[in-house]
């Protein structure tokens, strides 16, 4: 990842808004953002982003790569897409933020602990599995990723949570065993490689 | 043959046993009633969901809602696709959106769609719609209301629409700060909607309840909270994940701010299924971690 991470800063130099516009998903919309200011005031989660959509659009512009990259802000996305309906100039602002924090976690950059980078990895891994979610093994893979006695004390908090659940029938006990998910998992799994080829092709990140 | 027929896109938390399997309850129960048949597409497979973009990237995201769609195309020739879910909605219309007005991701996508079994093929043919749009657009007020055998007269809802069904897409016709339809169904089916609720449309924090929860249960707190000021009894919603971050962290909010929290939250489908004259199993209001007592009664009295 570092490796790719220097590639890219030398394949674009000084030009950091090249480098958004080629390899970000929707991109190439940075350049339009006009710094009113809406989509920051508008972010539900607004005053926990270290910063707020509309800095983070002119820091990209001014070229501030790592700040930008390493930054903790866009993780505090909740997709509620209140951005994108009230920009004035109708910029896809969540998919640019999600675009970011995909391509900070591709090169390496974003935050390590960053609570929801993790969920998320976790997220996708469990559902390209099976092709399905698998509801008990996300959440408990979730309360013991940092070990067996941190796992513990997580589930013990949230055991009310999934007490209330398994009664009323919205979670299987058994899950780890009994989800079946897609029946063309091998499909499935062969169309995502390809897919995930396909993608790291055009945005450079393989030879 | 049923008056409607869609393709049906249930996704993975309307599976059996899962976190939203009472709303699945409760929409065949409405369906049935509204002689609505769904046709699930075979062996579909999870859309992304809003946070699968950080690992899954652009492509893979693209390419598994387009799985689903192109298993529709082949399967359920004709029908529009419909989804209950709000997050499965979005991802397969974006997806849709997106592969319209780019023909590169498009031949992208169908590269690696050819990896995966049943010889697939994405075209773009159907729609992609939200269970509350083809009620609304498709059937109509005065159709949903035909079916009602018993009123939930006495029963004050907040209607609480959160986001992903109501944006960026939204339904026709409705706004994005104060859409309407919500309310108007709980009109329809005899109940009152509190017509002041000043947060329908905020966010519940969505996937961010697991990862940032302190930040999650604040806005959750503020729904209900709002809930509780404007005199409501339930708060009712379109969306999975907006009927389980409001619902179940009550217990931790509770404990956080000393409040104390026991709101009922119902899908709009679990209204109608009830007055359409269902029980509450039918109803699927055995699946509710705070029990809607007052639905339960309506449900167990005899139709009149």
């Amino acid at each position: 990842m570092g490796d790719i991470n220097r590639a890219m800063a030398e394949q674009y130099r000084n030009d950091f808004l090249k480098e958004v516009e080629a390899n970000v998903e929707e991109g190439q919309w940075v350049k339009m953002c006009m710094q009113c200011g809406v989509c920051s005031g508008s972010c539900p989660l607004g005053p926990a982003w270290e910063h707020p959509p509309q800095e983070i659009f002119m820091m990209i512009r001014a070229g501030r790569r790592d700040e930008v990259l390493k930054s903790e802000s866009m993780w505090m996305c909740t997709s509620c897409y209140n951005c994108i309906v009230r920009c004035p100039r109708e910029l896809p602002i969540t998919h640019i933020m999600h675009g970011l924090a995909n391509y900070a976690h591709r090169l390496g950059l974003a935050p390590k602990m960053n609570p929801t980078r993790r969920f998320a990895k976790k997220f996708w891994n469990n559902l390209a599995k099976s092709g399905r979610v698998n509801e008990i093994e996300l959440s408990v893979g979730l309360y013991f990723m940092d070990g067996f006695k941190t796992g513990i004390a997580r589930a013990w908090a949230m055991k009310d949570i999934g007490i209330g659940m398994l009664k009323a029938k919205r979670l299987n006990p058994f899950g780890f065993l009994t989800h079946k998910g897609c029946k063309d998992k091998k499909g499935i799994h062969k169309m995502l490689k390809k897919a995930r080829e396909i993608e790291d092709r055009r945005k450079g990140f393989t030879a | 043959m049923a008056r409607k027929e869609y393709s049906f896109y249930p996704g993975c938390s309307s599976e059996r046993l899962t976190s939203a399997s009472n709303y699945m309850v409760s929409v065949e129960a409405m369906c049935k009633k509204l002689d609505v048949q769904l046709n699930e597409i075979p062996d579909w497979n999870c859309c992304g969901a809003s946070i699968g973009y950080a690992e899954g990237g652009e492509l893979p995201r693209h390419v598994m809602n387009a799985r689903n769609l192109a298993i529709s195309e082949q399967v359920n020739k004709g029908q529009d696709v419909v989804a209950t879910c709000a997050a499965c909605w979005l991802g397969a219309r974006e997806t849709k959106d997106r592969l319209a007005h780019d023909s590169d991701l498009l031949a992208e996508t169908n590269e690696a769609l050819r990896e995966a079994g049943m010889n697939l093929q994405y075209k773009g043919e159907q729609e992609v719609r939200h269970m509350v749009e083809v009620l609304i657009e498709d059937l109509g007020y005065d159709e949903l209301k035909k079916p009602v055998v018993k009123s939930l007269e006495g029963i004050k809802f907040a209607g609480y629409v959160g986001c992903q069904t109501n944006r960026p897409f939204g339904i026709v016709g409705e706004s994005f700060e104060n859409p309407k339809y919500l309310d108007k169904l709980v009109e329809i089916v005899g109940g009152e909607p509190v017509e002041k609720y000043d947060q329908k449309v905020t966010c519940c924090g969505g996937a961010l309840a697991f990862s940032e929860p302190e930040k999650s249960q604040a806005q959750i707190k503020k729904i209900i909270e709002s809930a509780y000021d404007h005199g409501a009894e339930m708060i009712v919603t379109p969306c999975p994940v907006c009927q389980m971050n409001v619902e179940v962290y009550q217990g931790q909010i509770n404990k956080r701010y000393g409040t104390k929290f026991n709101m009922p939250v119902t899908y709009y489908s679990q209204l109608m299924a009830v007055a359409y004259g269902g029980s509450a199993k039918d109803a699927g209001l055995d699946g509710q971690i705070i029990r809607a007592r007052k639905l339960e009664e309506i449900a167990a009295k005899g139709v009149r």
